[in-house]
């Protein structure tokens, strides 16, 4: 598990013998003058330019439709950039620095703006999108049919266009079959012998289009917002097919900002709840549950600083975080770098089937290997205590949830650790152990330090990398034992929660999904997260000496 | 070595500079400022893998796998009955998440498929719309059905179907429905079984199998409005009725009848391989218990001795109007013409026997099948589940209340921190 979805192995392997068959592949060599482009070279140049161009071209109308203008404005950038870059045969350190500062702005730099802006806002259930939306939600909802009132079978008809009217509605009561037609004006009866009436629709009217279903659908907003002023109410479509009588309850009064409830006369104003605004009724609390996107300034960040739950727990799973990184690594190193040892013997027969045999965890879904294990775990049917003939409790105390934690995570990322050192240690030569048992060594101690120095310049990144990983590793903690267990106090921290469960937990786990506080919890943890790597980073640069 | 990696390495180079291509697009693609979605923050990435993309049709139905073929056919007709072209798509995955983020975005469907405790949420997101049923329509259904899609005094939806849990027992075992819990353990632990109960909880509790026993206690969730609306500042968890329900528990948890070893991932198998003589569940669990075949009874869940009968949850499951759905109109039709008819009811109960919200197409399936007539009424009798948004927050301590208390947590101190939990998440 460890790593697999990070790729610093890129960055890391510190021979880069040879750099491959690019757009600049040939142009690897300084000197320019020399330079004679293959066919093969410049195809794949202009295919991937082109390729580029492809994409412009079919983006462009598209952010231009959805004026997003700052993504249009990095796309057309980006692309400018590649293309100048890659059309002359100058710019040779761009080259090579260009696609890695792209996918950097696209992949990490743009991410972490994003969640930063949006650490700022409330977003989140029941704060979604922007405060006209949550008024006209508010209102159409209060929408009700006239108590005892007719159920008209509707036609729309038309003396302008199917698309924007002005429409007439034809009703025929579905009770008596009385037919009458309405516009902004109000309601008539028609005569019977000005229409046509078809299974108790109208199909015909003189003067009149009548709309096709598809018609009425396609005209939306336009027919949906089309009222027939009646005496109590007014007459309003509902699907392509029928109208009612109904009438709006409340009403917004934009002057004042307030909605007001025309049954009652009581009114609602704004009025802040929690960090973010609601219509309030007098005494503060909220007359409708629907709120708008708002930008709250620090207020997430306040919250994780001043709420007691957070602080009282944050120190006791900030370190298991860390001894949880620092042990599933350096038990898949260990058991990873102790099974390459081994293996990497050439008296061993059959070290290809063994070794495929070793890295068979890794072939196997992360997801459905942690739900298999944690089936394993159970008290009374789970295989490791009816093989054990114990009844541990592994997922209600504390320590052994913890030890199950770590076993399976053990288990899921020693194949890597395994691959990595087995090629490590090929690269080793053999000549250095030799030496060393020449002059006397024992080979452990040769291994220890001959080889390991050796082996630690390559993989030791690896190790930060996975740390950082496994410090963040949600799937294997939510999956396996839900953070649990928990204490009958407390059910908001579990015994195996590492930070990023329990802060998922925090801000998904209580009145529904909130965005904002997530955002403000994943920029400190990126932050922490951050520190730690360039902590450890700076302690394996001591390594490169080896070399 | 050096060949292969030489290999690797120019894959890699051409993946790059392939990908630097993407990922730019993408970058442009991706919603610009004000309208982020959850990828770009920490949550996990299963959540966002389930919804697909809208398809291009005049009406665009989501549901869940099972409800999705279901409605195939009953879609079909209603758009060859109106002339357009109905697409029926599976959102296999957090459904209600998945549709509320398409419709802020304005890429939704334009009818879901779902239950009714997702209407709070999905209203205070602005995600569906009311509906008004006609008055003749309205009284074709059961009224537990219609209660459950009704919100704030308005109807929101159209149900099709109601669930609830009851109580099967092997009948090999225990031939008699018990009439009370005590005589439930008694017989459940003379029958031998290895397991008395199958009730699921597993390590975090599961409070909607729970709720039957709890509610028989004097325990609720939240307490009424006289509209007969949810309260959410009457909270149940904590009150004199959940720490006697806490304590019955503490003593069923010693006679062996409740376990946190039994989890929704065993709990039907285990019944199915009659070691267990009870077992609580819903309609979902009478496909594998047939398959078994193992005799079997079904009876509603009785409740404690000299206590309240036991109530369960219903729920209700219905069709929704997306409140950004392209064609809106026809969504409103489906909902009135096609959706609320007994083939409708007929398909979807074939999908999985739930029963239906008609009553017409209930009657049929009462009469037909013994067991729909007990899971409808228990449905019937049941509690209907609380749709209120801070529904959201009682789930996970009241769960985990149960869990402390099986794995013997004092009974009246861990519900009373559970309701102090849940009031500081609801604020």
């Amino acid at each position: 598990m460890p790593a697999r979805t990070h790729a610093p192995t890129e960055a890391s392997l510190p021979r880069t013998a040879t750099a491959g068959t690019g757009p600049d592949g040939p142009g690897r060599k300084p000197a320019p003058a020399h330079r004679s482009l293959s066919a093969t070279t410049i195809a794949i140049r202009v295919a991937l330019l082109g390729a580029v161009a492809a994409v412009v071209v079919w983006l462009v109308p598209v952010l231009v439709a959805q004026e997003r203008w700052i993504g249009l404005a990095g796309l057309l950038l980006g692309a400018a950039a590649l293309g100048a870059v890659y059309s002359t045969s100058r710019l040779v350190p761009a080259k090579y620095l260009l696609p890695g500062t792209l996918f950097l702005l696209a992949l990490i730099i743009y991410p972490i703006i994003a969640t930063l802006q949006l650490s700022f806002t409330n977003f989140g259930d029941g704060k979604r999108g922007t405060k006209e939306e949550a008024i006209a939600s508010i209102i159409g909802s209060s929408v009700e049919q006239l108590p005892d009132s007719p159920v008209y079978a509707l036609s729309v008809g038309t003396q302008g266009s199917t698309t924007d009217g002005p429409f007439t509605f034809f009703l025929v009561d579905a009770e008596s079959g009385e037919v009458s037609r309405g516009d902004a004006e109000g309601l008539v009866d028609v005569p019977a012998d000005e229409v046509e009436v078809a299974k108790g629709r109208v199909v015909e009217a003189d003067g009149y289009t009548i709309l096709t279903p598809r018609e009425v659908n396609a005209a939306g907003p336009v027919v949906q917002e089309f009222t027939v002023p009646t005496e109590n109410g007014a007459i309003r479509a509902q699907g392509v097919a029928r109208a009612f009588e109904g009438r709006t309850a409340l009403q917004y009064d934009e002057a004042a900002d307030r909605i007001i409830d025309t049954r009652t006369g009581e009114s609602y104003g704004i009025g802040l709840v929690g960090d973010s605004e609601f219509f309030v009724k007098e005494d503060g609390a909220p007359a409708f549950s629907q709120s708008w996107l708002q930008g709250v300034g620090t207020a997430n960040y306040e919250r994780i600083f001043t709420n007691d739950v957070i602080i009282k727990d944050f120190l006791r799973i900030f370190a298991w975080t860390l001894a949880f990184a620092a042990l599933s690594v350096g038990l898949a190193f260990g058991l990873g770098l102790a099974l390459a040892v081994i293996l990497n013997d050439s008296r061993i027969r059959g070290q290809r089937l063994y070794r495929s045999l070793l890295i068979l965890p890794y072939a196997v879904p992360a997801v459905i290997a942690i739900l298999v294990w944690s089936s394993f775990y159970n008290r009374d049917f789970g295989l490791i205590n009816e093989t054990l003939g114990m009844r541990l409790d592994w997922f209600g105390d504390p320590w052994l949830a913890k030890a199950a934690i770590l076993l399976t995570g053990t288990w899921m990322g020693y194949p890597y650790m395994f691959i990595v050192c087995t090629g490590a240690l090929q690269s080793v030569p053999s000549e250095l152990r030799e030496a060393a048992v020449m002059d006397g060594a024992r080979p452990f101690t040769a291994f220890r330090k001959i080889i390991l120095p050796l082996l630690m310049v390559p993989v030791a990144p690896l190790l930060v990398a996975s740390f950082a990983f496994n410090f963040n590793n949600f799937n294997l903690i939510a999956l396996l034992t839900e953070g649990g267990p928990f204490t009958a106090d407390n059910p908001y921290a579990g015994g195996t929660d590492i930070l990023i469960s329990y802060t998922y937990r925090l801000a998904f786990g209580g009145a529904g999904a909130q965005f904002g506080f997530a955002a403000a919890v994943s920029v400190l943890l990126f932050i922490l997260t951050a520190v730690i790597a360039a902590g450890q980073f700076r302690a394996t640069r001591a390594l490169e000496d080896v070399n | 070595m050096t060949t292969s990696s030489k290999l690797l390495r120019t894959l890699a180079l051409t993946a790059c500079l392939g990908l630097s291509v993407t990922a730019c697009g993408s970058n442009g693609a991706q919603p610009a400022q004000n309208e982020p979605s959850s990828s770009s923050t920490s949550t996990p990435s299963e959540s966002e893998t389930g919804a697909p993309e809208r398809a291009g049709a005049d009406l665009v139905i989501w549901a869940d796998d099972l409800r999705a073929k279901a409605l195939k056919g009953v879609a079909e007709e209603f758009g060859e009955a109106n002339g357009i072209t109905v697409a029926v798509q599976a959102v296999s995955e957090d459904l209600q998440t998945n549709f509320v983020t398409a419709n802020t975005a304005g890429n939704g469907p334009d009818v879901v498929v779902g239950a009714h405790d997702w209407i709070g949420n999905m209203v205070q997101n602005s995600a569906i719309d009311p509906l008004n049923l006609p008055e003749a329509q309205q009284a074709e259904f059961s009224d537990i059905a219609l209660k459950g899609v009704t919100f704030d005094s308005k109807t929101y939806g159209v149900p099709y179907a109601v669930e609830s849990i009851a109580l099967f027992r092997n009948t090999d075992l225990v031939p008699d429905a018990p009439a009370t819990v005590e005589d439930l353990v008694a017989s459940g632990k003379a029958s031998g079984a290895e397991n008395p109960l199958c009730l699921q909880q597993g390590q975090e509790g599961d409070a909607y199998h729970m709720y039957p026993l709890y509610s028989s206690a004097g325990g609720y969730l939240f307490g009424q409005t006289p509209e007969g609306d949810y309260d959410p500042t009457d909270l149940g968890v904590g009150g004199p009725g959940s720490i006697a329900a806490a304590e019955k528990e503490a003593w069923l948890a010693k006679e062996g009848a409740l376990k946190t070893s039994i989890t929704g991932d065993n709990s039907i198998s285990l019944f199915a391989e009659g070691k267990c003589a009870y077992l609580v569940s819903g309609p979902w669990a009478t496909a594998d218990v047939k398959k078994a075949g193992i005799n079997y009874a079904l009876s509603p869940i009785p409740g404690f001795a000299g206590m309240e009968p036991a109530q369960p949850l219903t729920g209700v499951q219905a069709f929704y109007v997306a409140s950004k759905g392209k064609n809106k109109a026809f969504a409103e039709q489906f909902l009135l013409d096609a959706a609320a008819t007994p083939e409708t009811m007929d398909a979807l109960y074939e999908a999985e026997p739930r029963p239906s919200a008609l009553k017409d197409a209930l009657a049929k399936q009462t009469a037909a099948d013994a067991d729909t007539a007990v899971f409808a009424q228990a449905a019937e009798g049941g509690q209907i589940l609380p749709a209120i948004p801070a529904m959201a927050g009682v789930w996970e301590p009241l769960g985990k209340a149960h869990a402390a208390i099986i794995n013997g947590a004092d009974p009246a101190q861990t519900m009373t921190s559970a309701g102090d939990a849940i009031r500081a998440a609801i604020g």
